[in-house]
């Protein structure tokens, strides 16, 4: 419905430019009506700007990125209120998440020996390098409170013995320090994909930490429900619920706030996956909150969490890549502004102009 | 180091950068007016800087077989035929049997083939090709060919006008550069001049810089893994020569010098232009208040930018960049208070 709106406004602008241009040329009638929608202006249809050039693996990280997050925040919470299942498979699924995160991160670079390169410089301007800080300092903490679940499993003398004393306080201090940076983590990608020319990820800028936080959220639950016995996993479904409620209320502000932008969301590949991702979230969350007297029924919940967080990245990704890939929507957004913006120069000269006449 | 206008404004680049005595700000300044496409400028880039080649490519587009700026193309020739004339002239081709360079449906087929540039993502397919049997065939072009009897869209004889608009593109050098703001090695660097160049020593191929240039500029050469783009000749500038693009053209399309200097000129002969009737004539990217604080390399063009492959209002994209943060803020602080408010609860 609006997407057709959006056309013709377009369109029509379109023509009035070409009767201005061409002088007369497109008065004869009938021939504007026939024009093909693909009348828009850019050199041969090609992109304006450049597509992102990263493989799966980043879509990919955004997902494991925020599961390590969510998990790490769900481990430290567990911790503090006496949760030692909820906190193991945390604390676990944080370090897993991390290193994986990891490998994708050196992996995707087009010079991987070179990822050290990343530790040359901080700089607040770029989101990547505030994040590879990020990523070092959670994944070194994350690593430490992981080890320290398996502190029992140390002989109880030598030094050895000395590490299964200390280690539990040296975990649950790791612990926290990870579940601190962890909301960085999870929300610090969506500036990430903002701070770039793409259309649809930049004017996203508002609505894309929402949904990263809300999915890190129930993704992380979602390990909870999995991993858990139901006398633990009370905090990880409100935790599901409300994340999923986040990722849900911010996913649909991208598909309908964003005019023309947000179409990229809606349609092809990456409406597919954010649709998958709606009807997972909402399943999830349905099983978390209906499923407290059944393992099962909690695992599957969880599952589907974990899903809906790899659909709604993957979507995301997906529709950020269409909207640089079609000149459409780097051309005509930039046109309606420049041309807002030249309407408001001439109602301020032509006020300038009544005043200065009206003097005497 | 960091002042009022860092991220967004008029700004003296280089001074911002921490270089106290710099030189005055070096650019170019391409007059599309003049240039007649011989591609010298493409030729030249990739001697000096030692571009690879990628063997002979035909797009079918049309007389452009280059396409875009890749990191195997530092300067771009865009070529575009139109059926109107330019200013008051009369075109060469009046009552000539000649046809357009390409047909429409060529164009379309053409722009719709992916290339092979060596690079990524280079020169992808046009979404719509459409659009191209539109750019070939002119404003009214009313669908594929065979809709409509051939005298009608002028593409055949007895075409009456023709202009042919070329135009050497390459990078800005923005005043904000959001390359150079995203780079997380810092290989991106400023020059003393004002001008922005990768060193490739340090780009680790992150591939951030692609996505970030709001002109399209910056790509990644494939197997080498490194981003690449036009370093404003800066081993030549830097011992006073002229970047060899502009050594090599033939007709001052294409004029380096200092930047304040290249704007007066610019102002000077579009005005030239206007008062010899070619009322389309506009410069692009000369304004300092401009979404990216005015470009090092600016243009004067005879049709709106978008035409050319430009898009028509570039914004840095780190002019939004404090509000980002705050709103990444805005959800970590959320998260945060979901996990606490979700453990507080007294569990039944």
């Amino acid at each position: 419905m609006s997407e057709r709106s959006e056309r013709t406004i377009w369109l029509s602008s379109a023509a009035g430019k070409g009767r201005r241009g061409h002088d007369g040329r497109g008065e004869g009638g009938g021939e504007q009506a026939t024009v093909p929608s693909a009348e828009f202006r850019s050199y041969y249809g090609r992109p304006i700007i450049k597509a992102p050039v990263w493989r799966r693996e980043i879509p990919s990280y955004l997902f494991t990125g925020g599961l390590a997050a969510g998990a790490a925040l769900l481990a430290a919470a567990a911790d503090l209120t006496g949760r030692p299942a909820l906190r193991r498979a945390g604390r676990l699924t944080a370090l897993g998440a991390i290193g994986v995160s990891g490998y994708f991160l050196i992996n995707d670079l087009g010079r991987p020996a070179r990822f050290h390169h990343m530790l040359r410089v901080a700089k607040p301007t770029s989101p990547m390098s505030m994040g590879t800080w990020v990523v070092a300092g959670f994944g070194s903490a994350a690593g430490v409170a992981a080890v320290s679940e398996f502190a029992s499993r140390l002989p109880g003398r030598d030094a050895l013995g000395l590490a299964r004393q200390g280690l539990p306080l040296a975990g649950r201090v790791a612990g926290f320090a990870a579940a601190g940076l962890a909301p960085a983590l999870a929300t610090y990608t969506a500036v990430l994909l903002a701070d770039t020319a793409v259309p649809s990820w930049h004017e996203a800028y508002a609505h894309l930490p929402h949904v990263f936080a809300g999915s890190a959220l129930a993704s992380g639950a979602g390990v909870g429900l999995i991993a858990a016995p139901l006398a633990e996993s009370g905090p990880a479904r409100r935790l599901a619920v409300a994340g999923a409620a986040l990722d849900l209320a911010g996913s649909h502000r991208l598909e309908s706030r964003l005019g023309l932008l947000s179409e990229p969301y809606r349609v092809g590949r990456a409406g597919k996956l954010l649709r998958a991702g709606r009807i997972l979230s909402v399943t999830g969350m349905l099983g978390a909150l209906l499923g407290r007297r059944s393992r099962l029924a909690s695992a599957l919940s969880g599952i589907a969490l974990l899903a809906a967080s790899v659909a709604t990245r993957f979507g995301i990704y997906e529709g950020g890549v269409a909207s640089a890939r079609d000149p459409k929507y780097t051309v005509t957004p930039q046109r309606q502004r420049r041309e807002q913006a030249a309407v408001r120069v001439d109602h301020q000269e032509r006020h300038v102009g009544s005043t200065s006449s009206s003097a005497p | 180091m960091v002042g009022t206008n860092s991220l967004y404004g008029p700004l003296d680049p280089a001074r911002d950068a921490g270089y106290p005595d710099a030189p005055a700000r070096m650019g170019f300044f391409t007059d599309t007016s003049v240039c007649i496409g011989c591609k010298a400028c493409e030729v030249a880039c990739k001697e000096w800087n030692q571009v690879p080649g990628t063997g002979l490519d035909l797009l079918g587009m049309s007389f452009d077989n280059t396409g875009a700026l890749t990191a195997n193309s530092w300067r771009h020739v865009a070529f575009v035929e139109q059926p109107r004339p330019i200013g008051q002239q009369s075109s060469p081709f009046v009552d000539t049997p000649t046809g357009p360079s390409v047909s429409a449906a060529a164009a379309a087929i053409g722009a719709g083939t992916k290339v092979d540039t060596g690079t990524k993502p280079g020169v992808p397919p046009a979404i719509e090709p459409d659009s191209a049997a539109w750019m070939a065939a002119g404003p009214e072009f009313p669908g594929m060919p065979g809709s409509q009897p051939p005298g009608r869209t002028g593409s055949a004889n007895g075409r009456t006008d023709v202009r042919w608009l070329m135009m050497s593109d390459v990078c800005k050098h923005c005043t904000h550069a959001a390359c150079l703001d995203v780079c997380p090695t810092g290989s991106l660097f400023r020059t003393e001049f004002g001008t922005v160049v990768i060193q490739e020593d340090i780009c680790n191929g992150c591939g951030y810089c692609i996505p970030a240039c709001p002109y399209g500029v910056i790509d990644q050469r494939e197997g080498d893994g490194r981003a690449w783009k036009c370093t404003l000749c800066y081993d030549r500038i830097g011992v006073g020569k002229t970047p060899a693009c502009a050594q090599a053209c033939p007709t001052e399309s294409i004029q380096y010098g200092a930047l304040d200097e290249l704007r007066e000129r610019a102002q000077r002969r579009v005005e030239r232009l206007h008062a010899g009737g070619v009322v389309e004539a506009r410069l692009y990217g000369d304004d300092p208040n401009d979404g990216v604080g005015g470009d090092g390399a600016f243009f004067l063009l005879l049709d709106e930018p978008e035409v050319y492959g430009l898009p028509p209002d570039p914004v840095v994209t780190t002019r939004d960049l404090p509000k980002m943060w705050r709103r990444a803020g805005l959800a970590a602080v959320t998260m945060a208070a979901a996990v606490l408010a979700a453990f507080i609860r007294r569990s039944p």
